[in-house]
Parts: structure tokens; C-alpha cells; sequence
């Protein structure tokens, strides 16, 4: 029997990295999700049968009661919420690991516990409970039930580095007296307020970071219950999730052009909008109304739209998706250009669109579409600032400088929607809006680009 | 060789495979991506149910309960919520466009 459990796990293992790898492609990543979700299957029914778990009612109880409540929120969530999902399901997958980890040092599944078993313990103990707690903040950031903006406590990092003193002293006295359960519950306690300490300086525009750093944790976590219960599928899963989650957490930074350390200890940025902060500006631009824009529309061959947060904010994915076929109807080009931190998780701008209908193969990367601009009648930027801002290239004292940028400014005109000349969430200003072949249209994005699509509509008739 | 060794060398080559395989994910999917890998993370459930077998009500066996249930929700709510999202990814359907 323990062949076929082992070769079962083994099994798995392989169909997750299998679904992983299809995961990767638009054309197969619904297969390779499937691919996961028979892994799972496969590992959870060998472990009922084989390991004789199946028996006990409180089992099934909990088995149906976390499907249900998972089955509904998937059912149930908008997709403008999937960045608070992620980070409460994270915080699941934390807790989760915890909890195994708690009930293997209350009744170990084998004897005698070893040294590595209680250092593994340890680990997962920590981790876990530090996802649990992060992403629960997280998630309130996310959610508006705390503020976006960066909470410091007086002498913070001294905090989190006695807090990480702590973990290390309590776990070297559970070392030496394992059958003192107060070590384990003080390093659940010192992880669990580490957890909070960690996220709650980091900005609320920085949560893509954060999201895909607790992704990583989650992982790690049910790596380290791995290895506690020398559970293999348990590590293999657990490490691919963990290498997922880092590479997103460095795509991101790199896309922000920020450190990791910079977004973790930095407590930069104000709070959660969408940057609308009102930086004193003496030029002035020449503000445009939605017909004006609309008589653009009519001589044009090629539209870029850069859409942004503010785009989802406004909800305005639905019309702007009208527009674009409008626009596709009379022959005019369009593609739409998504920066790598548009949205509030990695890839988030994407989704936002495919639900709206925007097709995939007419989303395109950063580096993919920046060559294109050039030979673009007129670039409609919705909702979005400083992913456009030159000053990024230039402005060598811009917090900015350095970010990697869509060159929108190289389209023949440019088209701004924005809700005011506030600068972007940086706080640099933007060159663009006062250059003579830029047009600022403000108001809502759902109200000028409704505007935008009756003008084109009319003129059509 | 002690397990703990055999450990960490699958967890390590675990680790470069997902590197290699997640480097090559487009931007495009990276948000189905964590939630499907959240759902992966869901793997815990495997030793949830071996903490949650007792014919007791032990504190361990309570805690395997509430560990099943916990990722049981990372479980099923991640794949479908994927599942669901990858749904709504179409192609153009018009093969052709205006250049």
C-alpha cells in the first residue's frame, strides 16, 4: 500500500507541474488548470483511501464545509475584488499550515519526534501564521477597511527585528524543552504580530507586491508542513507556489522600478487612490470635452488605449469595450497596451478587460506595443498617469526615474481621461499634459468614454 | 539517506522547476496564475486530513478539522474562480481586422 500512496503522490506531483506548465500559454492555461485540479483530486482520494482517513465524520464535515464556502466566493466575487481574494485566500493556505503543524506537535504521527521534525515545525509554524496575519491586513487594505496609506509605528524595524529575535530565542527554547507547549503558542503569537508589523508600513499601491509575496509564503508554508510530515507533494506543491509567487513579487518591483527592500521598509506613498493628489500647478491645459475627442476619432487609422486603475474604478471596462469595437468597425486599429502594474495585482488590467470582452490577442505587453506608438495616430490613455509619465526617462531627481514606461508620448496625439490634473500616485508631475499635441479630457472615465462612444455613434449615423 | 536530506532535495529542484516554468507565464495570466497556484497551496489539505484522522475530539484532531476546511476553501474556490476566469479570455473573433 505504501507504494501506491507514494506513486499516487508522485503522480500528482507531476500533473502539477504539468497544469503549471500549461498554465503558461492562453491556449492552454484552462486545461492546465484542470491538470492541477485532477492533481488535487488524485492526492486528496489516496490519502481518504489509502491512509484509511475516510472514516471519521468530522472529515467530510470539514471537507464540504471549506468547498462550499471557497465554491461560493468563487461563484460570487467581482473581478474587481480578486486582489482581496488572493490575499484572503493566501492567508488561508497560511493558517491552514499552521493549524497542521500545531496539531502535529500536539499528537506526532511519528515517534520520536527528531530535531529536524522540531525545526521544520518551527518553520511552519512561522511562516504560516506570518501569512495568515499579513494577509489579513492586506486584505483589509485592499478591502477599505483600513487605510491604503503606510502605517509606521515608532521604531518599527527595531520592532520587527525583537520580534524576529523572539521567534529565533523561543524556537531554540522549544529545541531544548519540547514538552513545554507555551514555545510553540509564543512563537505563534510573536509570528502573528510580526505578520501585521510587516504589512501594515507598506502603501496601499504597493499591495501587487505584497499579494505576491504572501502568494510565495502560502506556499513555503505548506513546503514546511512538507517537510514535517516528509510529505513530498506537500513540498513539491508547496515550492512550485513559492517560486510562482517570488517571480511575480520581482516582476512587479522591476515594473515599479523599486527595490524589494525598497517596497517592504520603504512605508512609501499615501494612500490607496488612484493618485489624484492635486500637486500646485501653474500651467494650464486646454481641457477638451468628449465630442471633441470623438471629432479625433473620425480622422484617425490606429488607437492605442492605455488603460489604468482609474478605468476599473469607474467601471467603465463595459463601454470602453463598445468603443473599441466602434472603432473597429470603421477600420480603425486598435490595441490596448497594459503596463505590468496596472490593476492592483500582477495581470489584474487583463482580466478586468477579458471580462469586458476586449478580446486577449488584442491586449498587448509593454514591450510588445512600445515600438508601435510612433506610428499611432492617437494613444488614449483611461484612468492612468505615472506608467506614461516621460518624466520616468528623463528626470533624473523623479521618484519616477528609471521606471519602465509605455511611450505614449510618441503617438501623434495623445489622449488623456482623467478626473483632474492631480499628479500621479508618485506625485511627479506630467510633462505630457501641457504638450500642444496632448488633449485633456476630464470627468469620470465612464462618463467621458459613454460620452466618446455617443459622439462616435452620431457620427456614424 | 536521512528524510530530511531527500527533503530538501525535492524542494529544491521543486523550486527550479518553478522558476523555469513560471518565468515563461505572460503577463496576460498572471493573475489566474496565483489564483491557481492558491489553490495549489490548497495541497495542505493532504496533511490536514492525516492531522483530522482520530476517532477523538482531541485539540489536534479539532485543528486538522479547521485546517481541512481552511484549505478545502483554497482548494475549491481557487480552481474555479480560474477556472471561471479563464473563461472569459476570448480571441478575437474577428480573424481580420482593418490594419
Amino acid at each position: 500500500m505504501i507504494y501506491l500512496e507514494q506513486f499516487s503522490y508522485l503522480l500528482a506531483s507531476a500533473l502539477f507541474i504539468i497544469g503549471l506548465k500549461y498554465l503558461g500559454s492562453a491556449k492552454t492555461a484552462r486545461k492546465g488548470n484542470q491538470y492541477a485540479m485532477f492533481a488535487m483530486a488524485v492526492a486528496i482520494v489516496i490519502t481518504l483511501v489509502v491512509s484509511g482517513v475516510a472514516g471519521p465524520i468530522q472529515i467530510i464535515v470539514g471537507m464540504v464545509a471549506g468547498g462550499l464556502v471557497g465554491g461560493i466566493v468563487a461563484k460570487r466575487i467581482e473581478m474587481t475584488e480578486m486582489p482581496q481574494m488572493v490575499a484572503l485566500f493566501n492567508g488561508f493556505g497560511g493558517v491552514a499550515s499552521t493549524l497542521v503543524a500545531f496539531s502535529e506537535y500536539l499528537e506526532p504521527t511519528t515517534t520520536p519526534v527528531t530535531l529536524d521534525v522540531n525545526i521544520t515545525l518551527i518553520l511552519s509554524l512561522f511562516i504560516g501564521t506570518v501569512t495568515l496575519t499579513g494577509s489579513l491586513i492586506a486584505f483589509a487594505k485592499l478591502q477599505g477597511l483600513m487605510p491604503g496609506r503606510p502605517i509606521v509605528l515608532p521604531m518599527h524595524q527595531v520592532l520587527n527585528f525583537l520580534l524576529m529575535v523572539a521567534v529565533i530565542v523561543f524556537g531554540v527554547m522549544y529545541v531544548l524543552t519540547p514538552d513545554v507547549p507555551m514555545w510553540p503558542v509564543l512563537i505563534i503569537l510573536a509570528a502573528a504580530i510580526f505578520g501585521v508589523t510587516f504589512v501594515i508600513p507598506i502603501g496601499g499601491a504597493d499591495m501587487p507586491v505584497v499579494i505576491a509575496l504572501l502568494n510565495s509564503y502560502s506556499g513555503l508554508a505548506a513546503s514546511a508542513t512538507g517537510f514535517v510530515l516528509s510529505n513530498n507533494v506537500l513540498i513539491i506543491a508547496g515550492a512550485l507556489v513559492g517560486a510562482s509567487g517570488l517571480i511575480l513579487t520581482q516582476l512587479m518591483c522591476d515594473a515599479m522600478n523599486r527595490s524589494l527592500f525598497n517596497v517592504l521598509f520603504g512605508a512609501v506613498g499615501t494612500d490607496d487612490s488612484t493618485g489624484e493628489s492635486g500637486a500646485a500647478e501653474t500651467r494650464t491645459v486646454t481641457r477638451y470635452t468628449a465630442e471633441d475627442a470623438g471629432m479625433i476619432m473620425d480622422t484617425v487609422q490606429s488607437v492605442i488605449i492605455v488603460p489604468g486603475y482609474g478605468l476599473a474604478v469607474a467601471q467603465a471596462q463595459h463601454v470602453l469595450n463598445e468603443m473599441g469595437e466602434i472603432l473597429m468597425a470603421r477600420g480603425i486599429d486598435v490595441k490596448y497596451a497594459i503596463h505590468p502594474v496596472a490593476g492592483r495585482m500582477p495581470g489584474h488590467m487583463n482580466v478586468l478587460l477579458a471580462e469586458a470582452n476586449v478580446p486577449y490577442d488584442l491586449l498587448y505587453e509593454m514591450d510588445d506595443i512600445n515600438d508601435e506608438f510612433q506610428n499611432t495616430d492617437v494613444a488614449l490613455i483611461i484612468g492612468a498617469n505615472d506608467v506614461v509619465n516621460p518624466a520616468a526617462r528623463t528626470k533624473k531627481d523623479s521618484p519616477l526615474y528609471g521606471m519602465p514606461i509605455l511611450n505614449v508620448d510618441y503617438a501623434r496625439t495623445v489622449m488623456f481621461v482623467k478626473r483632474s490634473m492631480g499628479a500621479g500616485f508618485a506625485g511627479e508631475a506630467n510633462p505630457l499634459f501641457f504638450d500642444d499635441k496632448t488633449m485633456m479630457v476630464f470627468g469620470d472615465a465612464k462618463a467621458v468614454v459613454t460620452g466618446l462612444v455617443k459622439a462616435l455613434k452620431e457620427s456614424d449615423e | 539517506m536521512e528524510p530530511l536530506i531527500v527533503s530538501i532535495y525535492v524542494f529544491t529542484l521543486a523550486v527550479f522547476i518553478g522558476f523555469e516554468l513560471i518565468t515563461k507565464v505572460p503577463p496576460l495570466l498572471h493573475t489566474p496564475l496565483m489564483s491557481g497556484s492558491n489553490a495549489i497551496s490548497g495541497i495542505t489539505v493532504v496533511g490536514a486530513l492525516l492531522a483530522a484522522n482520530a476517532n477523538n475530539w482531541h485539540l489536534s484532531t479539532i485543528l486538522g478539522v479547521l485546517a481541512i476546511a481552511f484549505a478545502m476553501i483554497n482548494v475549491i474556490g481557487g480552481f474555479m474562480v480560474t477556472d471561471r476566469m479563464l473563461g472569459m479570455f476570448k480571441k478575437d473573433k474577428k480573424t481580420e481586422k482593418g490594419a
